[in-house]
């Protein structure tokens, strides 16, 4: 029996509450979609489980089988860096995989691990482009490889706002599906699009600074909170 | 050759090979991370450094600059880390009150003039002495290059990705910065403080226009660097002019010489 349990958890900066008292149970094997208005405090509350950003409260792994500290898995929503910017997805790899430095030479085992993880998001074909010429959905892809090496306990995920397309978004989602059944890990993914998240994830969250309203994605929509907040219903671009 | 025959100028040539790697592969990562502004304020910092120094009656003013820059440095992660944003106008406050401050203690009495060889060095006046610190910085160089540069990298492309990995994000940060400050300092009054910020920039911007990815990104920086390093200085000899600035331009014609390659890799893209 595997999950996490977030007691109490919030998030202070200077004055300003960012989240405040946030209790969940995110189960493995299926996707908790994260949603909320902007500055509601969603990145916040991954920066806080990364450890990137100090919180109060607690963050707890139960792994009944084989107690340790959880491996987190993060995709950020976008990379810091120009389009012109000399960096291949293989150096993206290796340097993640290897102490090897990357301008020195690229080892045979990253080749082969990106070729590997690349593969588990069906991007073999991507492992020698710049990361600046890749598309939104592709780059996703790329990062979602990266922290599926290794194979992680959660994983976070901050999905783009704009730059993919429906069909590959479904895509996208319907992979994420796939592989936390296949590797029964746990996912939470911030989502802008409230359609394909109801179609594909088994809990909704509505975050706004605290937790609004948690349930299926119907449960979620039928709430008066969220009525409130997005009136436009689950075609509201969050 | 003729410039071959004097001391003078073959330390000076063992010390290009030793300080144009450096300045190209720190360089890459300068421009990589967008902090040209700011290794051009660490460099202005030495007027500060200098004058700390001289007010503590150090008879060689390089600890007191490297200290001084290494502070700034330091600071400078910290903020950046405080405020998650471009510290532009910090950057532009400190680097504007460290002239200030220099130059301020260091005309005291109208003595100014004795310091302005710092502006624009002199890479003829090294030493055997100097040659073998040097070459102790370089190695203590290649081994950060060595066992960091892929924290460094990804710490630079997504603090928060290089934090969910384990890296520790600060510290990796501020190691690169004082070991900026070390060799951009110990290298000022060779290269001077007007140019020297040059050096990291010019080769690395080159060598972006050129490269694909990290290993010809980095390979690149330091052939263009090594180049225009042996060139500039032999240049300078024979036309009588500062070795760093010349050097400089050397770095430019190649820089501008990469554009046309950049153009064409942005179409076929």
């Amino acid at each position: 029996m595997k999950c996490f349990k977030i007691e109490d958890l919030s998030v202070k900066m200077g004055k300003n509450v960012i989240i405040k008292n946030i209790n969940l149970h995110i189960h493995n094997g299926e996707i908790t979609a994260l949603i909320g208005p902007n500055g509601a405090g969603k990145s916040t509350l991954f920066k806080a489980l990364i450890g990137d950003i100090p919180y109060s409260g607690k963050f707890i792994y139960h792994n009944s089988l084989n107690p340790k500290k959880p491996r987190i898995g993060y995709v950020p929503q976008k990379m810091e860096l120009e389009p012109s910017s000399p960096i291949s997805v293989l150096d993206l790899f290796s340097t993640s995989i290897t102490r090897i430095p990357v301008w020195l030479t690229y080892t045979k085992k990253s080749r082969l691990a990106v070729r590997r993880f690349l593969g588990m998001v069906k991007a073999e074909h991507l492992a020698e482009k710049r990361l600046g010429d890749l598309s939104g959905g592709e780059l996703q892809r790329v990062l979602l490889a990266l922290a599926l090496n290794p194979l992680p306990d959660l994983l976070l995920l901050d999905e783009p706002f704009s730059a993919v397309d429906q069909s590959d978004l479904e895509g996208f989602y319907s992979l994420v599906q796939n592989l936390v059944k296949e590797y029964d890990f746990a996912a939470i993914i911030v989502s802008h699009d409230l359609s394909s998240a109801a179609k594909y994830a088994g809990t909704m969250i509505f975050l706004n600074h605290s937790v609004q309203s948690i349930g299926t994605p119907e449960q979620v929509f039928a709430d008066d909170k969220f009525c409130q907040t997005f009136p436009q219903g689950i075609r509201a671009e969050v | 050759m003729e410039w071959t025959q004097y001391l003078f100028m073959r330390n000076a040539f063992l010390a290009i090979l030793l300080v144009t790697p450096i300045f190209a592969l720190l360089g890459t990562m300068v421009v990589n991370n967008r902090m040209a502004f700011f290794s051009d304020s660490l460099g202005h910092s030495a007027f500060t450094g200098i004058a700390l120094g001289v007010v503590m009656g150090l008879r060689d003013p390089l600890i007191s600059m490297i200290a001084f820059a290494g502070l700034i440095g330091i600071s400078f992660c910290i903020i950046k880390k405080l405020t998650r944003f471009p510290a532009d106008t910090i950057i532009g406050v400190f680097s504007a009150t460290s002239i200030a401050l220099g130059v301020v203690i260091l005309s005291r009495g109208g003595g100014f003039s004795k310091y302005s060889g710092f502006l624009i060095g002199d890479i003829l006046s090294i030493t055997s002495l100097e040659i073998v610190t040097l070459s102790l910085v370089f190695v203590l160089v290649l081994l950060y290059w060595f066992f960091f540069f892929n924290n460094l990298f990804l710490v630079n492309i997504n603090s928060v990705l290089a934090k969910s990995r384990g890296i520790k994000v600060l510290l990796t940060e501020i190691i690169f910065v004082v070991l900026l400050a070390i060799i951009v300092m110990v290298s000022i009054q060779w290269i001077g403080i007007l140019v020297i910020n040059a050096l990291l920039i010019l080769p690395a911007a080159a060598a972006r226009n050129l490269a694909l990815n990290m290993h010809s990104y980095n390979l690149l920086a330091v052939v263009i660097s090594l180049l225009a390093g042996i060139i500039g200085l032999i240049l300078s000899y024979y036309w009588g002019t500062a070795a760093g600035a010349t050097i400089v331009l050397c770095n430019t014609v190649f820089f501008l010489v990469s554009i046309p390659t950049r153009v064409r890799l942005r179409q076929t893209a």
